[in-house]
């Protein structure tokens, strides 16, 4: 119903190669994720996905059927943009209904999927208004009517909670995430926010200047990141990387202790090190050390966690949950 | 936002040109008005006296009058069609991606520079001359019979020669609006399996409703007092069948030398040109306040 496999796409713009080649297989009534930092290519791979921007070389097929070459609508997907691209003369009631206006289909049926999208999304109240006059969250909302009232075999969205503010940001995840439990149609969803992909996300696929780095699970690449990258990207606050010597006691170029599993003590430890900044969230208590030979290294302990700048303090690490990475930045397992 | 105090020092900053500008308006409506009082005539000197509405009534009982008036809005009418159709198709091919858009777009302009005598002579000589005119030896060329443009169809010849040099207006605005339209907008209506059609019914042609207002209404301004390509054409005729208002009252001042009656078809041209003013901006400015 909504399966969509990439087999070596690749995408150039002249003679820059954006999308190296990629191979991906997405599941039906899965919900995926694309991460990676500003300009690796998330936008694009999913506009080719779209069918709004053509192929270099490579085959894209959607429930088995290749649609390398076939038009955006022929595809049956739809897509929710960054700004919301409502149309603006045009009230909530027709900007839902415009995806049936085109598709011909009967004034009755398009009146009663329209209310019915409007009745989830809490839209009702709203339909004779245009867009100009709803607030960020609404428009969102009429968006993704757009998309649902299609019944499309797969949404894509592209970061489209990154012209939210942090609450509406929260609850429009949920809603997202309850719509995707609801419906169960394949979601590909871009965005950079790493709360987001680790919340949402069935299947996160991390890029990197075009090319995946790791395909899997949020706790699958929180617990077992395939390198460096991966490792420093996935987990908020990053990993502490520590290389040299304390590397090599490890027999590994480079090791990774996330800051939650990193013990502090005032009397005892393995390294130790003078406190600098120390951030104060309520419910955690971030340390950022100077662990002298080791550079910083940044610690999370609880809330209620007493410590003063300038003290000196012992850090244990959890050896069962430190990665080693070789010269090439790969996992050693 | 401004206080009271800034209010009244802007008041005052402005007042110098704001004066100028009125004044520079009313002296002359004002002697107009006045002298359409007037028997004034250049051919017979003396004393001017009071007459009354009397230059008002020969002006409007003259016959020539009517059919004055129908001319002037077809001008309009037909120019305003031919450059705001013209305009969107011209801004959509040249929106287009293609090699030497930069020297195309440039060139396209070029028509608003040449002044209208100028524009008006060369369309009269070079195009719609019945002997040597492009359009005749076209003509020839497929084995018809020439037409005299100026003398056969006078007004759809003007109509012709004052659209050819609007449509660079229109086209560049209607095209700058068309750059500002959203690119995800369309995108979002591709996906939404509207094909070119439609998009440009649903999506392009309402994002342009904006700019088509601003066009027809700074168009009509100047194209109800279309003169210069008149002039040098066809001077108002065969007869009068293309005369508009503005040649009419330049007939009556100039050609007969009656000053209070060409005053008063000043009067009754400033008149109905509120009219069609208040009628457009009531039919189509509310495209204006979104
Ligand atoms: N039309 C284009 N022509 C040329 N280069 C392009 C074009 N579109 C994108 N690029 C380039 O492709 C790369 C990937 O762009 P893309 O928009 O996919 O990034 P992204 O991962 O979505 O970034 P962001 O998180 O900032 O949205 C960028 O380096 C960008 O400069
Ligand atoms: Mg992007």
């Amino acid at each position: 119903m909504g399966s969509i496999s990439l087999s070596s796409v690749r995408k150039s713009f002249g003679t820059t190669d954006v999308i190296p080649g990629i191979d991906l297989d997405i599941e039906d009534g899965e919900f995926v994720v694309f991460v990676g930092p500003s300009g690796c290519g998330k936008s694009t791979l999913l506009r080719l996905i779209a069918g709004l921007e053509d192929t270099t070389g490579g085959q894209i097929l959607i429930d088995g059927k290749d649609v390398t070459a076939a038009a955006p609508a022929k595809r049956g997907l739809a897509m929710v943009f960054q700004s919301y691209a409502l149309y603006p003369h045009m009230t909530v009631y027709n900007n839902i209904a415009f995806p049936l206006k085109m598709d011909s289909q009967p004034k009755d049926v398009i009146d009663r999927k329209v209310r019915d999208a409007a009745r989830v999304l809490n839209l009702t109240n709203y339909l004779d208004r245009r867009p100009g006059q709803l607030s960020g969250g609404q428009r969102q909302r009429v968006a993704i009517g757009r998309a649902i009232v299609r019944q499309p075999s797969a949404f894509l969205f592209d970061e489209p909670l990154s012209n939210l503010d942090a609450a509406l940001r929260g609850t429009m995840r949920i809603e997202i995430s309850e719509l995707h439990q609801q419906l169960k149609t394949t979601m590909v969803y871009v965005t950079h926010d790493q709360i987001e992909a680790m919340t949402m996300a069935d299947k996160i696929v991390v890029l990197n200047a075009g090319r995946i780095e790791q395909v899997g699970s949020p706790l699958d690449l929180y617990r077992t990141p395939a390198n460096l990258f991966v490792a420093g990207f996935i987990g908020s606050p990053r990993m502490n990387m520590i290389e040299g010597a304390e590397a090599g006691k490890m027999q590994a170029k480079t090791i990774g202790v996330r800051p939650e599993h990193i013990r502090l003590s005032p009397t005892e430890g393995a390294w130790s090190g003078t406190v600098g900044v120390t951030e104060h969230l309520g419910s955690d208590t971030l340390l950022h050390i100077d662990a002298d030979e080791l550079g910083p290294i940044t610690a999370r302990a609880d809330g209620e966690f007493a410590v003063r700048s300038g003290q000196r303090i012992f850090m244990t690490p959890d050896r069962a949950r430190m990665h080693r990475f070789d010269e090439k930045g790969l996992a050693i397992r | 936002m401004a206080t009271l105090h800034t209010r009244a020092s802007a008041r005052l900053m402005m007042s110098p040109a704001v004066i100028l500008l009125f004044v520079w308006m009313i002296v002359p409506l004002a002697m107009t008005l006045y002298f359409s009082f007037l028997s004034y005539n250049l051919l017979t000197p003396g004393a001017h006296n009071f007459i009354g509405f009397t230059n008002y009534y020969y002006f409007l009982t003259d016959p020539a009058f009517l059919t004055a008036i129908g001319n002037t809005l077809l001008i309009v009418i037909g120019v305003l069609l031919i450059t705001v159709i013209g305009g969107i198709l011209l801004a959509l091919v040249l929106d287009q991606p293609f090699w030497g858009q930069g020297i195309v777009r440039l060139l396209v302009i070029a028509p608003f520079f040449v002044m209208p005598t100028v524009s008006a002579l060369v369309w009269k000589n070079m195009f719609m001359n019945p002997v040597y005119g492009l359009f005749a030896w076209i003509a020839r060329g497929l084995g018809l019979t020439p037409v005299d443009w100026l003398a056969d169809v006078p007004l759809f010849s003007i109509i012709l020669i004052v659209a050819w040099q609007w449509l660079p207006f229109a086209t560049l605005i209607l095209l700058t609006a068309l750059q500002s339209l959203d690119g995800e907008q369309k995108e979002a209506a591709e996906m939404d399996g509207a094909g070119a059609i439609s998009r440009f019914f649903y999506i392009v042609l309402p994002h342009l409703s904006r700019a088509i207002t601003v066009v027809i209404l700074i168009q009509t301004i100047f194209l109800l007092s279309v003169f210069a390509e008149i002039l040098v054409t066809t001077n108002g005729g065969p007869g009068i069948q293309s005369t508009n208002l503005t040649y009419l009252v330049y007939a009556q001042a100039l050609l007969q030398f009656d000053v209070g009656g060409a005053s008063a078809g000043g009067i009754v041209a400033v008149i109905l040109a509120n009219i069609v003013a208040i009628f457009l901006i009531r039919l189509i400015g509310k495209n204006l306040d979104r």
